[in-house]
Formats: structure tokens, sequence, C-alpha cells
């Protein structure tokens, strides 16, 4: 397509107003639980209260009496009939699985686990009634936390006779990758520096502002599934796989999607239990979680304990990494559950030329909340070990911790670079994005002021931290993921079509469920085509409209799935330019295209791609063996990840009387190539580094000892809001280093900001408060945990607080009193 | 999320209001605002058979000077209560408590008494209210009783209010001239305090009154602290000093957000901090 070279780009590079958005934010769109069909019948779960237990007896009566009551369900009563919630990757051949009952009949095993459904008439009909079902239930023990489920004393499933589910190692040695770490660690102990250190990744919950929702009508040829879901592609597949429907029969629809942060990358029980009733009683049902729901039973993400050995010479050149993880797969192993932390094995190494590296991770199974992928997956855990290590060890060496990573990165001149975890970084520059983002931060101005503070004792400290991450996105080749044993490929699909007036629709199997898909890709069309941004309509999130698809996550709707529309454009074009020829009575190599027009060379004879589409339509005129269609269809496998990075510096003040910690200053210079829409990567940039600076300060999901969600709130799980942080200074690379595996040369940014800020904001704390003593403060770094460190060293009395719920007595708020 | 069933009456009238309550009594509850009990009724964490809505007594809202004190009308919103010039010119800390209630949205809704009622030891308005000496108008079938603020909160949500009573006003001894601050510890911003402090000083200093919030089962008074202020110079060292004592006689609840011994630190630290405000030295 060398005639298309020189059309204009009036689209891509411009701050595009989201068009989805007016109907997004007033609410006045298909929500799935906007969704009202004919007789159609209301869901509510029981919900087991215990972390582990045999279920002894189900009484139900009471409950099929209520009124308005269709029916009233128990695991029992389907058997085999409710499918199963799979696992698409297994990490080890030998990983140890549990079977996942979506409505177990025997036993529960995490607090919030399904044990029966109630169907009635409307909402509050269910949920009376669900009140009324009486279940007995045996306790067992159960085990909570990785430490404990490692001792393997008490057992999360003990028909497994271990709570130890696979264990996966990347060794650079045996690899061919690198050389030895261990080698590397002895040597260092003789010779250099060793950092050794546990971190704790927290578990975290994502959140998202719409609940799960699901509403299925097995009324008609196929039976019809909406869901609030990332995957409505994968969803189908698995409804097929696990229930004997054949897949021609099942049509998945996601309308629109309030957020999922991977949080609805998931196959879920209340999708299967829904299908099995609506099945069952041959009416349209509907679910909708309530938020205690959804923070008790949706999946949670992270858990980790990282135990972490880096090697360096007197100079800090890094020798060697060794990495032990220690990852909570909760009570069953999820749809990419093991996969997510073996996610980051490629990326602990970051953007540093390490010559030896090796990685375990060990996965284990607990009596809480499954969990699974959360926006970053893998590579916010692997970000934050390794770029919390490199601020150690710049202390260690006593340099800049700016300085240290220099020692140590990949120079703009070594691209394409193999990395000791075997993967091609293709380009970067992270001098350019070094310098940039120290200059907007005021990198200089900031070091003395800390230096004035510290000098003078004061009250308040300041600290500076550093995070210069990558990340590998657009998830993925699917041979590579074929490699690593996961259950489907990475490719994805688009269609063009070209309406008979003129207009285009665009069909694409990646989901979206809040990112701008809409508007970034009618830029691209726009541009490609030469057609009016408004004239070009993006389909998507329907089995029947968008029929293949591998769906929204890992940063891959651009960088695949719009590489798959470039391509579909492209063939348009290649279809449009024989017609044109024809009608136009000209050599096919005598035209240009240009602005959505084929002109001959050095005539003024044209014609416009809107002409032709109503040219085609008619059919009245074309050349013999043309296909009478413009449309065209791309499937696009990427060759390689890709691997956008950046720098980011975070200014943090800390109270040490208190501990309280505020927000100072907050620069990131993000390297993601070439950019679409300006707006749109600024909206993802400022709420990735909110949803990573949270993992930093704010959020944490906490089981007690029996296994019971203590912060089964939005009282308890905090979540900042606007007024929680401060404004963000965003800015890029003036010269990117453009993408070489597709063609619009885009990056994925989906998960930057939320991967790079995190340990940023972490070393900055630590940072603030280096000089009294501390090392180290484990997430989330809350007023307490900042000031008993500062304290630890002191002699005063402090032990850590264990979590325990607000107030001992009675529930949060709960109002016995004489209240009003 | 769904409450169990309620019958919901909407009374005009205290009278009207009071004589529902004492016909259905302990299957009752008081909706005065809301704020707290629709999530708790939500929740399924309470499940009254009747809700008696406050809301369309007009004569419990608003606020008025009576001599030596104002008066706060029970369904004054937090809104009201913090833009009051009455309130700004004779109760600043209220003033200032209130603009630190939850979100604009609840300040709007929530209500002065209401909250009081609710005796949530964690709330913003106990601890000043406290510390002003404020004067509960109680109102069953029986008459009106008033009840001070020493013996009004009893418990974790529980105050002196019975049963068939309802809470119609607040009066506010006059503490004109004093300077306040409420300084509320706080992780984000919408979130119930870890700790609070309420102060009120007259010059600087002869007289100090400060409260505690979230420190114990009820708010509380650091009055050993106030003693030592009592003639005092608003120094940062004497103030610091004085505060140290801050935290005797509490027992703060521990969970997520901190332990018992750390509020206890944090009750001194912010006492210091609230005081000096309050007398403009800081």
């Amino acid at each position: 397509m060398t005639a298309t070279q020189d059309r204009p780009a009036a689209e891509i590079g411009k701050d595009r107003r989201r068009k989805e958005d007016q109907r997004l934010i007033t609410g006045r769109t298909r929500w799935t639980d906007n969704i009202t069909l004919p007789g159609m019948l209301h869901l509510a779960m029981v919900r087991s209260p215990f972390a582990h237990a045999s279920i002894t007896s189900i009484d139900v009566e009471a409950a099929k009496a209520s009124p308005n009551v269709v029916g009233v369900f128990t695991g029992k009563d389907f058997g085999e009939e409710l499918g199963a919630c799979i696992n698409a990757w297994p990490i080890t051949p030998d990983q140890k699985t549990p079977a996942h009952s979506p409505m177990p009949a025997d036993r529960v095993a995490f607090a919030g686990e399904i044990v029966a459904v109630v169907v009635a008439r409307s909402v509050a009909e269910a949920r009376d009634a669900a009140e009324l079902v009486d279940v007995e239930y045996e306790e067992l023990p159960a085990v909570i936390g990785i430490k404990n489920a490692l001792k393997d004393e008490v057992l999360a499933h003990p028909e497994l006779g271990t709570n130890k589910s696979a264990l996966w190692v990347f060794d650079s040695g045996e690899a061919g990758t690198g050389t030895d770490a261990e080698a590397a660690i002895e040597e260092a102990r003789a010779n250099g520096i060793v950092i050794e250190r546990e971190y704790r990744q927290q578990r975290l919950i994502p959140a998202f502002m719409e609940p799960r929702s699901v509403v299925v009508d097995p009324t008609g040829e196929q039976i019809t599934m909406w869901s609030a879901t990332q995957i409505p592609h994968i969803l189908r597949f698995a409804l097929a796989a696990t229930t004997g429907v054949p897949e021609s029969k099942i049509r998945v629809i996601a309308p629109d999607v309030g957020g999922g942060f991977g949080g609805k990358l998931q196959v879920t029980p209340e999708e299967w239990v829904a299908w099995a009733v609506a099945r069952r009683l041959a009416k349209p049902v509907k679910y909708t979680e309530t938020r205690s729901e959804s923070l008790m039973a949706a999946h949670h993400g992270r858990d980790q304990v990282q135990t972490l050995t880096l090697a360096a010479d007197k100079d800090g050149k890094v020798t060697g990494l060794k990495v032990h993880l220690d990852a909570d797969l909760g009570s069953y192993v999820a749809i990419v559950g093991g996969g997510v932390p073996v996610l980051g094995a490629f990326m602990f190494n970051a953007i540093y030329k390490f010559p030896s590296y090796r990685f375990e991770c060990q996965t284990v199974l607990t009596n809480t909340t499954f969990t699974d992928a959360y926006r970053g997956a893998g590579r916010p855990e692997a970000t934050y070990a390794i770029e919390r290590l490199m601020d150690e060890l710049a202390a260690e060496v006593g340099v800049d911790p700016l300085e240290i990573r220099e020692r140590n990165w990949i120079t703009h001149e070594e691209f394409p670079f193999t990395t000791v975890a075997g993967l091609e970084y293709d380009t970067g520059n992270y001098e350019a994005a070094t310098a940039k983002a120290k200059e907007a931060f005021g990198y200089d101005e900031l070091r003395r002021e800390q230096a004035e503070r510290r000098e003078r004792g004061d009250r308040v400290q300041l600290g500076i931290g550093v995070s210069t991450f990558t990340e590998m996105c657009g998830l993925a080749p699917s041979r590579v993921l074929g490699s690593l044993d996961y259950g489907a490929g990475g490719w994805e699909h688009a269609s063009v079509r070209m309406t008979p007036l003129g207009k285009v629709e665009v069909v694409t199997g990646a989901s979206a469920h809040g990112q701008g898909h809409e508007t970034a890709f009618s830029q691209i069309v726009a541009d490609r085509l030469g057609v009016p941004f408004e004239d070009v309509e993006v389909l998507h999130g329907d089995t029947q409209v968008a029929p293949k698809g591998l769906d929204t996550y890992g940063s891959r709707s651009l960088v695949v799935g719009g590489e798959a529309l470039v391509r579909a454009v492209d063939k348009v074009i290649d279809k449009a330019k024989v017609l044109a020829a024809h009608l136009l009575e000209a050599n096919p190599d005598d035209l240009d295209y240009s602005g959505g027009r084929f002109t001959v060379r050095g005539t003024d004879q044209g014609t416009a791609i809107q002409e032709l589409a109503t040219a085609t339509f008619a059919g009245h005129n074309y050349p013999d063996g043309m296909e009478l269609s413009l449309d065209a269809d791309a499937t696009y496998d990427p060759v390689n990840f890709n691997y956008p990075h950046g720098t980011h510096l975070c200014a943090m003040e800390v109270d040490t009387e208190t501990g309280a910690v505020k927000m100072r200053k907050y620069t990131c210079c993000d390297d993601i190539g070439v950019i679409i829409n300006p707006l749109i990567v600024a909206g993802q940039v400022h709420g990735g580094l909110v949803q990573g600076i949270a993992q930093a300060l704010w959020e944490e999901a906490v089981h007690d000892d029996s296994g019971t969600l203590v912060s089964g709130s939005f009282v308890d799980y905090l979540l900042p809001t606007a007024a929680d942080t401060i404004s963000f200074d965003v800015v890029h690379t003036d010269d990117p280093s453009v993408c070489t595996t597709n063609t619009l040369g885009t990056k994925g940014v989906g998960e930057a900001g939320t991967i790079a800020s995190t340990p940023a904001v972490v070393n900055a704390v630590v940072d603030a408060v280096r000089h009294l003593g501390v090392n180290d403060i484990q997430m989330p770094c809350t007023p307490e945990r900042v000031w008993r460190a500062i304290h630890a060293n002191d002699g005063d009395a402090v032990t850590p607080a264990d979590a325990m719920p607000h107030f001992q007595e009675g529930a949060l708020n709960q109002d016995e009193g004489a209240g009003q | 999320m769904i409450p169990v069933k309620f019958d919901y009456l909407a009374p005009t009238s205290l009278e009207e209001a009071l004589s529902a309550l004492s016909e259905h009594g302990d299957d009752a509850k008081i909706l005065a605002g809301g704020q707290s009990l629709l999530p708790v009724l939500r929740m399924r964490l309470n499940a009254p058979e009747v809700v008696i809505d406050l809301g369309g007594i007009d004569s419990l809202r608003g606020i008025r000077d009576d001599g030596d004190a104002i008066v706060i009308g029970a369904m004054t919103t937090h809104h009201v209560v913090r833009d009051h010039e009455l309130v700004r010119e004779h109760a600043l800390l209220l003033s200032k408590a209130a603009a630190e209630v939850a979100d604009s949205q609840i300040r709007h809704r929530g209500t002065f008494g209401g909250a009081l009622a609710h005796a949530d030891p964690a709330g913003d308005l106990g601890a000043p209210a406290l510390a002003l000496g404020a004067q509960f108008v109680i109102q069953g079938s029986g008459g009106t009783r008033t009840v001070e603020a020493d013996d009004f909160f009893v418990d974790l949500f529980e105050t002196a209010i019975g049963d068939d009573e309802i809470l119609t006003e607040v009066r506010i001894p006059k503490h004109t001239g004093w300077g306040a601050h409420y300084e509320k510890f706080v992780r984000v911003a919408h979130q119930w305090p870890i700790v609070a402090v309420a102060a009120t000083v007259k010059g600087s200093i002869d007289e100090a009154r400060i409260g505690l919030t979230n420190m114990g089962s009820t708010p509380l008074r650091a009055r050993a602290t106030e003693a030592a202020l009592a003639g005092a110079s608003a120094t940062e060292d004497g103030v610091r000093a004085a505060a140290e004592q801050a935290a005797e006689g509490t027992n703060p609840p521990t969970d997520l957000n901190g332990a018992a011994d750390y509020r206890q630190h944090l009750a001194r630290v912010l006492t210091g901090r609230a005081v000096l405000r309050a007398a403009g030295a800081a």
C-alpha cells in the first residue's frame, strides 16, 4: 500500500473527546442491569458465612413458600448440569487444581461461596427469601495466609493432600539466556554487595464501578447471556466447553461494561448459576450483585510474598537476581489465576542488563476468595520488587537512585536487546525519558529541599521516589502463550464494512469496558481510510456481531486489535482500488489514494471511497473477476510483545510525629510510542497512577483468622477519591521510541500507570525517613506503619497491629442504640 | 442492596411522631436524614418494622438565638450548621467540625440531631458538642427534659434518649469570641476519623475545652489537658506539654487504621496542634 503513504494524518494525535462518554456517563445506555426482558425472573444468592465447611443440609422449604418465589436450587439440584469454572492456564503439568463447582453441593472453600440460589419475581422478594434458606454447616479448619498455607498443616482442599498448587521455575543458566544466579550471589557475598529482602504484595480488590451483572435469556434458538464481562468470547467458549451446549447455540453479549481492571476477566460462578437456572426454568433471569457481594466474592488480585536476593559488585553493577514468590491463589485456581505471577517472571529484570536470573513461583491454595488478574497482573508485583531493590542498592552504594539505574540499564544504542528472561525488547530510550522526567519534576531542587529539611530536623521530612519501569504488553504472540501452556491464543480480529451510503462499520473482537475503543479506533480508521471521524461506527462485545476475538486485557486492544484493524482497512482500500481503476478507466498503478479519494496521477479525475461503496451496493458496473464487496476481515497474531517504559518520580512528605504521608509532586514521562489520542492516554495514565498509588498507600483486603473478609465494605477497604490525589504532571518523550512490530508504532498504556507508580510512592516514603533508620515499610504505608517504622529502633514498645474489625463488638456502624 | 420490608411513616408534627413512636416502640426507628440509618438498613444489619421520618416536621429545623445560648433544631443539616451566622459567632467549634463531616452530599442530607442521637463515637459532632457543654432537649409523651452533655452519651451508639423519646433541639451555651479548631486525622478524605480533636479556647489561654472523637465508646473530654492549659500561655512547648495528658482515661478501638496505643499517641499530638490552632498560635 505504498499509495496510501501521503494521506494526511488529521485524526491520529488529536485530543478527541470520547464519543461514547455521553451515554456512559449519563447511564442512559445498556448496562446489563438496565436490561429488562418480558417475564424475567430475579436471582438472589445464598452464600457461605464460613471460609471452610461441609454442607450438612439445606432446608429450602420456607424460602420456597415465600411470596412470589418461583424456585430455590442448590448444587445437588443441578449436579453435572451446572458445568464448572475453568482454569485456562495450568502453569505446570502437575499443577494441583481443585474442582471448582459454581455452587458446590458438599463443601465450601471460602466465605462468600454460593450454596443456594433463590428465584423470584422481583429482586426484593428473592433477597427476602434468601434469608429464609436454612443451611447447616459443619465448620472445618480454614487455612488463611500464605505462610500458613505453606506449612501444609491445615488444608484448603483436604482431598489434594497439600496446599501447594504448582512450582514454576525459570533459570537463566538452564535456559541459556544468562549465567547462574546462585554463583553470582556467592561471588557477591565474598566480594560485592548482596541485598536480601522480603516484600509483601498485599491482596487487593479490583473494585470496578459497575457491579457484576448477568442476564440469561433461554427463549429462542440461541441462549443469550448478557454479562458485565471483559471477555464475551472466552465466556462463550467456556460455557460451551463446560455445560454441553454447542457454541453455535450460545450468544454472549457484553453490553456497555462499567470498568473491570482485570476483575471482569473471569468466568464466574454467578454466570454459571444464572445460566443453569434459566435453562432449568426456560425463563429469562437476571442477577446483579450487591457491592458487599462484589467485594467478598468477585476475584481479588496480587497477594504475594516476595523473597528477593540481589547481587551486585561494589560499584552497584548488578550481577544476579534471585526471586522466590509465594502467591496466594485463594480457594480455587481461577481462569488465569496461576498464570498471573508467572507473567511477572519476565519483568523482574525490567530495564536492566542483569547477567543472571533465577525465578521461582510457588502458588498456594487458601480458604479465601480466589485471586486472578488485577490491572498489571504480575507486572506491578515484579516492578515493585525490582524498583524497591534498586533504591536499596543505591542506598547501599551511596549514590543517587537514578545513578544506580543508569549503571545498569540498557542504553538506547543497544536495542533490540534480548534480556536475561529471554524477551527481545525492540526499542526504548531510558535516558531520554529519565532526562525529561527529571527536568519536569525539578529533581535537583527537590533534592536540595530534602537535604535542608533533614539538616534542620523538620517535623515534616521529604522523600523522593524513583521508578523506571517497563512492561511487556499487547498480550500476546499465540506461540509464546502456547509455550507457557496458556489455554488460548493472543491474536485479534477486525472487520471493516462499507455501508451503501458510504459509512464505515468497524467490528473489533476487543471488547471495551471503558477504555475508549470507539473513539480511538474511529480515529485510526478515519486517517487510514480517509473518511470523517463521525462516519465510523465501532461495534464490539456481541458474539453475533463480532464473532471472533479475544477481548480486552493486558493492554492489548490498540496494539493487537488496532493492528488487525489497520490490516482490514488496507484490504478494503486494495479491493476498492480495483473498482476505482475500472470506473475511472485507468491503470491501477496510476492511482493514488489520499483523503478517501483515488485520483489518477497527472489528471483531475478521481472517485471517493464512499462513491465506490455505493457503486458496489448497486453492482451495476464492476470488473469481471471482482468479488462484489469492499468489506474485509483481518486476523493479526502479534510477533512480539511491546515494551512501553517510563521514568516516574514522586515526592512525598512524611509527618514524622504522626506518620501521615502526603503526596507533594508526581511526574511521569512515559514512552508509549505513537499516541493515537492524547486525551485518552492522559486518562489512562492518571487513572492508572491513582490505582497504583492506592496500593502503596490505601488499599488492602484483609481476612481475619477465621477467613472473614474484614475489609468488606468501602468503609474499611479504602479507595481514594479525587479529594485524595494531586494533579499529576504527565509528559512524554519528544521523540518516542516507536514500536517496530506494529504498523502504527503504538505501545500499550492501559496498565502503565499502575505498574509504575506503586514503587515510586513507597520509595519516596522510605527515602523520607531512611535517615531515621528505616529501609522498608509494608504496603499499604498507613500512617501507623510509617510511625512504627520510624520508632522501631528507639526502644518504644511498638508492635505491629493485627487486623481487626472496626470496634470489636458488633458490626460496623451497627445501630443498636437509640440512634436516629 | 435491599432492606427488609418496613412501613414508612412521615409525620408532619412532633406530636404525631411521638404518638407513632409510642405505638410502635422497639419496632420503630427514627429517620433523621438517613445518612447512617439507610446504609444499616440496606446491609440488613437492622430491620425495623416501622421507619418514622422526621423530615416533614418543620419545627425541628433551624437555629435561633436564645439569650446565653444558641438553639439548634435536631433536623438542621450539617451544611446549615456549618454556615450559620449564629454558629460562627457563638460556637465556632461546631461550624469547624460540621465542615469536616463526610462530604458535601452527606452534609446536605445528614442532620445535627440525627448524628448526635446516632452516637457513633467516630462521628464528628459528639466531641465538639461535649466540649461546648451542649444541652440536649428530649421530648417524650410524658413531656420534655433536658440532658447535660456529660450525661447524654452513654455508650457505643447509645444515648440518654429513651425508646419513646425524640431529641428535638440542642442548646449550645454561647462561646462568643472563643477560638476553635477541629483537627481530624484520616487516611482518605471521606473516611470516618481515626482520631479527631475538637478544641476551643478563650483568649490565649484563659480557658480551654477539648473533646476527643473515636477515643472510646463515647466522645470524651481531655480534662487533664484542659486543666493544665487554664491560664497557660499559648506557646508551642507549653501547649504540647499539656497535650501529653490528652489520652488519659481514653480507651480507643483497634482496627485496620490503627491500634489503640497509636490512637493515644495521635490524640496527644493532635490535641497540641488543635489547641495551638484554636489559640491562633500555629
